[in-house]
């Protein structure tokens, strides 16, 4: 189910701990997931679905994920045991050479 | 939201004060959460900080962000006039103060005045709830710009400014153990407020300096065992000549980034020279852009120094390269991009850009904000900053940059440090003046100063005026204060002309 992304939305999942905050939305609604399952509204109730074959590589807290073809970048602010997806395809860690400290 | 990802990522992780005494990320948090019940009780619609560098400071912008109300740090030096109007624009606030100044802030016009004291025994008790996460759409803090007009602006910052330059440019948890940063730039500055969101991000211990005095520093970065830490240029030079009475540099000292003010070049390799396994970084922000846009990195700094390549070296005096979240450009003055090499204004667009101050959002439609500084790129894309181009002295109908003959100047072995200003002039509108310090012990007269200015740029450029000082005036964040010297030396020049 594809829905509507705005920066600044925080969305949880629907099998398990992880929530994310999106960075960067495209324009187009998109079908993000959690371990298989469209990702909720923060305050909704989980509904604990069980994690799908495939999407149970885990998130980490702090890492973004990110499509850059589609201009998506979320930020994952608490980690869980599944993965994050566009449809069926699983997001990469966008991996960002470090900047030294400035302040 | 940063404070809680710190707290779940490692609670028990020492954020806040010394090594062996200060609090973890979950006390950071609970105490936020106390704060933010306590402003709501209040009514504030605003939380105000007026007073010197403390522990308190984190939870109280963490406590105001968790409550949804603004934080807006004071200057504590401003005067009366200048505090009675910010407070007028802050009404309805709570301001915490320190104990020795609430009298002044109520003589001010401050109606609701907690004292850090007040503020500890009134978040003893534990509270219960959570607080609904901010619309990153709210303001996160209120900044009051030092202006070029004598009304300060008031900066606004949204938590989606914040949050976007932290997320972008820090990796969550990403420092070593051990690594601590000792803050000494002031709470009303926004490097104050950058320094306690990224050192949180990335994991790093904050241990603050109330006030800044050189030796102090020295004695708590060796003490605490400090490995990183953001200093303004007039700070830098004194703990140079700090490190070198004490005759020991801070032990576990390996990082210090720089900016807020020009940086005189000598002073840069000084640094590289004395401190050589100190990485050293230029960042380049304004307020109104959450911080750092561009930086000279570590391997920039060293490369420039090894140089013999003229164009490579001179990169010490650059502010590096954008950062990879942003887009800089450098425009003339029909708004075009202007070519490497070329001169102009430095416009900057990015998520962490909020161009805005209280009623009055000054981004261009297409996003850019102005920063009213004059640079220019460099054929690798280095940036250069060449002073506010208010600062620019029209002398006739040529425009004269400041920096390009405060740089002819410093390059005299007789001289220390150099301001050219622009003075009321019934001829030209305005006419170039300097004013100089000499090294200790040097000598140069006015004469052979003129001349050494007029040998190397045009005439047009040489000072009418050199006046010479035992020191600059500079403001607590490192910046020149050249509208003081222009009044003084226009002052001290008008009877004359």
């Amino acid at each position: 189910m594809a829905i509507q992304l705005k920066a600044g939305t925080r969305l949880r999942s629907a099998t398990d701990s992880c929530e994310v905050v999106v960075v960067k939305a495209p324009a187009e609604p998109v079908d993000l997931r959690c371990g298989g399952h469209a990702f909720l509204p923060a305050e909704a109730e989980v509904t604990a679905e069980s994690i799908e074959a495939g999407f149970g590589q885990g998130t980490q807290l702090g890492k973004r994920y990110s499509d850059d073809e589609l201009g998506l970048e979320v930020l994952c602010t608490k980690a869980g045991e599944g993965s994050i997806s566009v449809g069926e395809t699983v997001l990469d860690v966008k991996g960002a050479k470090p900047l030294p400290a400035s302040d | 939201m940063l404070l809680e990802m710190a707290a779940e990522g490692d609670p028990e992780r020492i954020v806040l004060g010394s090594h062996d005494s200060g609090i973890t990320a979950a006390d950071l948090l609970e105490r936020a959460r106390r704060a933010a019940v306590y402003f709501e009780k209040s009514g504030a619609e605003v939380v105000g900080y007026f007073g010197v560098n403390s522990d308190v400071l984190p939870v109280a912008l963490f406590g105001a962000a968790l409550a949804g109300v603004p934080f807006a740090p004071i200057n504590y030096r401003a005067p009366d006039e200048q505090l009675t109007g910010i407070l007028g624009r802050v009404a309805g606030g709570l301001m915490i103060a320190d104990d020795d100044e609430v009298d002044r802030l109520r003589a001010c016009g401050a109606g609701n005045v907690v004292t850090k004291g007040e503020l500890a025994s009134a978040i003893a008790e534990p509270v219960t709830g959570e607080h609904p996460f901010v619309d990153p759409e709210e303001i996160a803090v209120l900044l009051f710009t030092s202006g070029t007009t004598s009304e300060p602006k008031a900066a606004v910052l949204r938590h989606r400014h914040l949050v976007s330059y932290i997320i972008s440019s820090v990796e969550f948890l990403g420092c070593t153990p051990g690594e601590a940063q000792l803050i000494c730039v002031p709470p009303y500055h926004i490097a104050g407020i950058a320094a306690v969101l990224s050192s949180l991000y990335a994991g790093r211990r904050i241990m603050y300096l109330p006030s800044f005095d050189a030796a102090a520093w020295v004695r708590l970065a060796t003490e605490e065992r400090i490995t990183h830490a953001m200093v303004v240029p007039t700070m830098l030079g004194r703990i140079l000549a700090a490190v070198e009475e004490a005759g020991a540099e801070p032990p576990a000292l390996r990082h210090l980034s720089y900016g807020g003010g020009r940086m005189p070049l000598e002073l840069v390799e000084r640094t590289l020279r004395d401190l050589p396994h100190v990485d050293l970084v230029n960042a380049y922000g304004l307020t109104e852009t959450s911080s750092t846009i561009a930086m000279l990195t570590p391997d920039d700094h060293r490369e420039a120094f090894a140089s013999d390549d003229p164009s490579v070296r001179a990169r010490l005096g650059s502010v590096g390269r954008p950062l990879p979240s942003l887009e800089v450009e450098v425009r003339g003055d029909d708004d075009a991009v202007l070519p490497p090499g070329e001169k102009g204004e430095i416009w900057v667009r990015g998520e962490q850009v909020a161009g805005e101050y209280v009623g009055n959002n000054v981004l261009t439609e297409e996003g850019w904000f102005r920063t009213r500084d004059a640079g220019w790129f460099d054929d690798e894309g280095y940036l250069y900053v060449d002073g506010r181009l208010d600062d620019v002295i029209v002398r006739g109908a040529e425009n004269i940059s400041p920096g390009e003959i405060e740089e002819v100047l410093m390059a005299n072995p007789a001289v220390h440090e150099a301001a050219v200003i622009g003075i009321p002039d019934a001829e030209w509108g305005e006419a170039v003046a300097a004013v100089v310090v000499l090294h200790p012990g040097a000598v140069a007269t006015e004469a052979e100063l003129q001349d050494w200015v007029r040998q190397r740029l045009r005439s047009t450029k040489m000072p009418c005026v050199v006046e010479f000082r035992d020191e600059l005036p500079y403001s607590p964040t490192g910046k020149l204060l050249r509208r003081v010297l222009r009044d003084e030396v226009a002052e001290a020049v008008g009877g004359t002309r």
